[in-house]
């Protein structure tokens, strides 16, 4: 019985249910977040010393990376939840985080680019942490890849988490990159145990932007995974009926 | 829990935790490839090789730069507390290439003397407003250098 709530997280009926409610208020509060610290951030967050105001590019470069790495753990529980339990809706979870995370991971790398030839001189550097990056993003693609390689669905899945899984060992490389080598990052400028050596006004926002980018994963995961399911239980009757309600309305 | 799916949990945490100790065995076997430059000590001890192209970083010494009033040569030390090397360069320098903060640079170590084709900045790891930076450095309590926060000692 106490499993009865996680069998029941594998019905994609439910879950497109469910999910149909929590939409509307988890849009609202991406749009709200983005429009604040966007806003906050670019254009009210004090100029760095050093940097002036190219420095504001962290506002999305920071953000993106951070989610990125943070999606590539949904995606490998999401492969392990499936091998475990059998689910297919966590299969289909961790097939829409990868494309998502490709997005994300260039998005930082590009970033990146255009932050690192003002400040360090040069658009790409092959220093650890931006290397390993690199290696994140090939992962998402070859999983991404492999998944449409395969004809069978079933094995498709099993192979992708099996990548899945193996490519965690990345995510904290990329994070202890800049303590375990010299690097052209600069050291952990937000730190867990430490106090943080980033101002707070300008921190604020930096905040409000990771959570934005977190709602914003989020918000995409489940409408690509709603769309992935319609997609795959188009025979079943509810989704008819889904559909038929729609039509009729017009 | 079905034992059916213990096992397969079982299985999934095996997979993890060898691909993990298999990954990090190999990363730990090449970590000193994967530094993105050599420390100065490094360079003046003699581990690095001489006439080949290479990457040194560390901390501009403080007075060191010496700009040619003709054309773009520049000569700087680099330092990592311990040694210095001085560098040899001509080009632009990146904006934020300063006295006191880290630069990397790639080129060839020849006859004590660093000849360099690229110079970066590396910049701190301190995102301060310019008032508080101001009021910092009025009170005497500049603790912003790269140099004294960046560390060195492997």
């Amino acid at each position: 019985m106490a499993w009865q709530w996680f069998h029941r997280l594998g019905s994609p009926k439910w879950f497109y249910e469910k999910t149909s409610l929590w939409l509307p208020y988890l849009s609202i509060a991406s749009v709200l977040l983005f429009v604040v610290g966007a806003i906050w951030g670019l254009g009210f967050a004090p100029e760095d010393y050093k940097q002036g105001n190219s420095f504001r590019i962290i506002y999305v470069h920071v953000p993106s990376s951070i989610v990125a790495m943070a999606g590539y753990y949904i995606m490998a529980v999401a492969g392990a939840v499936g091998l475990i339990w059998k689910m297919k809706l966590s299969f289909v979870v961790m097939r829409c985080a990868a494309i998502i995370g490709i997005g994300l991971t260039f998005l930082s790398l590009f970033t990146g680019a255009v932050w690192g030839k003002p400040t360090w001189g040069t658009y790409w550097h092959w220093d650890a942490r931006i290397m390993f990056t690199f290696v994140l993003l090939l992962l998402y693609i070859s999983i991404m890849a492999l998944h449409n390689a395969y004809a069978k669905n079933d094995l498709a899945d099993k192979i992708c988490a099996i990548l899945a899984l193996v490519g965690t060992v990345n995510i904290p490389i990329i994070y202890k990159s800049v303590d375990w080598w010299y690097s052209l990052h600069q050291p952990a400028t937000i730190k867990i145990t430490d106090e943080s050596t980033i101002a707070a006004s300008m921190a604020y926002p930096l905040g409000i932007m990771v959570v934005a980018f977190y709602a914003l994963y989020s918000l995409l995961l489940i409408l690509h995974v709603r769309a992935e399911i319609l997609q795959r239980e188009r025979k079943t009757s509810w989704v008819k009926n889904i559909v038929l309600s729609v039509s009729q309305k017009r | 829990m079905h034992p059916v799916r213990k096992q397969r949990l079982i299985t999934v945490l095996v997979i993890v935790i060898a691909s993990s100790i298999a990954i990090g065995l190999i990363i730990y076997a090449l970590r000193g490839n994967l530094n993105a430059f050599y420390p100065p000590t490094k360079i003046v001890s003699g581990d690095v090789p001489i006439g080949v192209t290479i990457r040194g970083g560390g901390c501009v010494v403080p007075g060191s730069v010496e700009r040619s009033s003709a054309n773009l040569k520049v000569k700087f030390d680099i330092t990592d507390g311990a040694n210095s090397v001085s560098v040899k360069y001509e080009g632009l320098l990146p904006d934020l290439f300063e006295e006191g903060e880290a630069a990397v640079v790639t080129g060839k170590y020849m006859n004590g003397v660093f000849v360099a084709q690229e110079v970066l900045a590396k910049h701190d790891e301190n995102y301060v407003p310019i008032e508080v930076k101001e009021a910092v450095a009025a009170t005497g309590a500049d603790h912003q250098k790269t140099c004294e926060v960046v560390k060195y000692d492997s």
